[in-house]
């Protein structure tokens, strides 16, 4: 079952609709509700391998939903640390709880000052409500 | 679940099985009178080695059941014979009923594929005469009809901008395609060996010509383009983009999905494109949907004609004043080579070509006006109020053969997603549009009517989607949950995708569970 339309207060957002949650020098990335809703249930994720060096703004992943083919937007800049395994079994779970088990990714952050570019869970959601 | 449960029940219908399910031992359909000539044995005839150990498993069923099963099936089958079919991108043209008359006649229908050539000269004027229509459509002089579907001309067109890059001693890595391209683009660039660039769309909806520039380069082999694009929309800086390309020595290659826009209107051979292929399937009236066959031929300028795919079909002057001879030229050095087996799907070919003989030339240029006027008509009806605001048209201007609207304004609305509208649609007896493409329009819905649809359906068709908006401003949860009346309801869509079962396991063997036999079974022997 989808999850109800929710964007957490301690994440922080990319307006190509990915989120950030930042512990320490690491951070963690995904796709927001808008993004999953977007793209229908998803049927494959495509990670990146640890230790690829991804950019801000650029694509480091791939998600196939029964719609299409779509880049996952890093929000920050980094190294892979960690992907999530589980959603090769489990890719739904990307659609049925997008800020928890369907975390992407665990990134070890080159430049923590990427995040003041970065929109907190309001100015998302008022984006997000007029797109 | 077991095979009949996942394809379900048609309302007041007999259950959905296959033909395999109704084979009963011994049981046949036809019994041949007894022989009366000397027996040969098999093995006399084939050796053993070509020789299959046991039987094929093929069903075994009465006539009755035979006729009955597939009557059935076509009963539950949504067809252009049956209703409005606007399914954009595919032209579901009605395809006139001379044309199976004609491809019927037995000169035609059991013309054996290994047939010499001197025995087949109608069949290889026929394809001849194609070729020189196909070749005015386009406004370019050579034609091959081997491709078999349009993938497979895009395949073409790829592998002979290789040849030509390769015979000047050219080597090129990178192939342009737009973001409004059909999928199959770049899939077709990946399977020809080279590297995918995305060019963008500019906001009057064309090819966006500074990131053209920026990125055509020497490493550019081609840019492959569909004019009118996906959007329906006619790329007025053609002439632009072909000198852009051509300036940095690539070809320039246009996919024909939407040439039902512009025949006898405007050439892509005019426009600048050295390459060109055909949907026979859409453009020329080939029943089509469901997998085949289909017919992708090419056209190609003087430069790119020594590369074509061999055996070409020559016309051969006999002398004397005699009738010319037609006959197949192997001999063709600099060629991609064959790219399938015999000739073609050669009733495709009869049927284009009586489609293209019965309209003339007049004929087509008045299929395309009508096309462009029957969507132009219901993209201004979508314009009026009560439809505009909750599926707003993406580009709004004069448009081709077909146009995009965005189920934004639904969805913000009234809460129901383009899915939802256009499973309700099916309610309607309307085939839904294509949806969710093009990628760059957000819950896109792409409309096509074809010029072979009367006013009234067109209206119908309006009429249909303001019930669906207006019964989901009162209740959004009957179009998400629509379909109704269908033989099927919604289909696991991700199933399908994560774990495809594409053949049905032998008697007395259950369906794989488990995801990964299920994958196992894709790769097996079908």
């Amino acid at each position: 079952m989808a999850a109800e339309q929710t964007y957490p207060d301690d994440l922080l957002y990319h307006d190509e609709h990915d989120w950030a949650r930042l512990e320490g020098e690491e951070g963690t990335f995904g796709i927001t509700w808008f993004a999953q809703d977007s793209l229908g249930e998803v049927v494959f994720f495509d990670p990146p391998e640890v230790g690829t060096t991804i950019s801000k703004d650029q694509p480091y992943a791939e998600v196939e939903s029964v719609k299409a083919v779509s880049d996952v937007v890093a929000p920050m800049s980094g190294e892979i640390v960690a992907v999530n395994e589980a959603l090769g079994d489990e890719p739904a779970a990307v659609n049925d709880d997008p800020y928890g088990e369907g975390w992407m990714v665990r990134v070890r952050l080159t430049d923590p000052t990427e995040r003041d570019q970065l929109l907190d869970a309001r100015a998302y959601e008022k984006l997000v409500q007029e797109s | 679940m077991s095979p009949s449960e996942v394809i379900g029940f048609a309302p007041g219908g007999e259950e959905t099985v296959t033909i395999y399910e109704r084979s009963q031992s011994g049981r046949r359909a036809f019994v041949p009178p007894p022989l009366d000539v000397p027996e040969t044995p098999l093995s006399e005839l084939i050796p053993a080695s070509e020789r299959r150990a046991e039987p094929p498993a093929l069903p075994e069923v009465s006539e009755p059941e035979i006729v009955r099963h597939f009557n059935n099936l076509s009963k539950k089958n949504f067809d252009l014979d049956t209703g409005f079919y606007p399914l954009g991108s595919c032209t579901m043209k009605h395809n006139p009923k001379v044309n199976e008359r004609v491809a019927a006649l037995a000169g035609h229908a059991r013309l054996h594929p290994a047939q010499e050539a001197k025995y087949a000269q109608g069949a290889l004027e026929l394809m001849f005469r194609l070729q020189g229509a196909l070749a005015e459509v386009a406004g370019l002089p050579h034609v091959s009809l081997q491709p078999s579907a349009g993938s497979h001309g895009e395949l073409a067109g790829l592998l002979l901008t290789r040849a030509y890059h390769d015979d000047r001693g050219d080597k090129r890595t990178k192939v342009l395609t737009p973001d409004t391209a059909h999928g199959t683009n770049p899939a077709t660039v990946r399977m020809a060996g080279y590297e995918v660039v995305k060019v963008g769309t500019a906001e009057d909806g064309g090819v966006d010509l500074d990131d053209l520039r920026a990125k055509a380069d020497e490493e550019v082999a081609c840019l492959m383009l569909t004019n009118p694009n996906t959007l329906g929309l006619f790329d007025r800086n053609i002439t632009e983009i072909a000198r852009i390309v051509h300036e940095v020595g690539a070809t320039l290659y246009y996919d024909g999905a939407n040439l039902n826009a512009v025949m006898g209107i405007s050439r892509p051979g005019d426009m600048g494109f050295d390459i060109v292929h055909y949907n026979l399937h859409k453009t020329f009236s080939q029943p089509h949907g469901g997998g085949g066959p289909g017919s992708g031929p090419i056209a190609v300028s003087d430069r790119i004609e020594p590369y074509l795919p061999r055996p070409q079909i020559v016309e051969v002057d006999s002398g004397n004043g005699a009738a010319p001879v037609y006959d197949l030229d192997f001999v063709r050095p600099k060629s991609i080579g064959r790219l399938r087996g015999f000739q073609g799907n050669f009733g495709v070919f009869v049927r284009s070509y009586a489609y293209i003989c019965s309209l003339g030339g007049d004929g087509l240029r008045e299929a395309s006006d009508m096309a462009v006027l029957n969507a132009n008509y219901l993209r201004a009806r979508l314009a009026e109020p009560g439809l505009a605001e909750h599926l707003p048209i993406a580009f709004d201007r004069a448009c081709m053969h077909e146009f995009v609207v965005s189920g934004t304004g639904a969805k913000r609305n009234l809460g129901v997603k383009t899915l939802d509208i256009a499973k309700r649609l099916l309610d309607h007896r309307v085939h839904p549009p294509t949806v969710y493409f093009p990628l760059l329009v957000d819950e896109a819905m792409l409309i096509e009517p074809t010029e072979t649809e009367p006013k009234e359906r067109l209206d119908g068709f309006v009429d249909a989607l303001r019930a669906v908006l207006e019964e989901a401003a009162e209740d959004p949860q009957i179009a998400q949950g629509a379909p109704y009346t269908t033989p099927v309801r919604r289909l696991d869509e991700a199933g399908a995708a994560r774990r495809p079962v594409v053949r049905q396991p032998p008697a007395g063997q259950e369906p794989p569970g488990d995801p990964d036999d299920a994958r196992q079974v894709t790769t097996g022997k079908v």
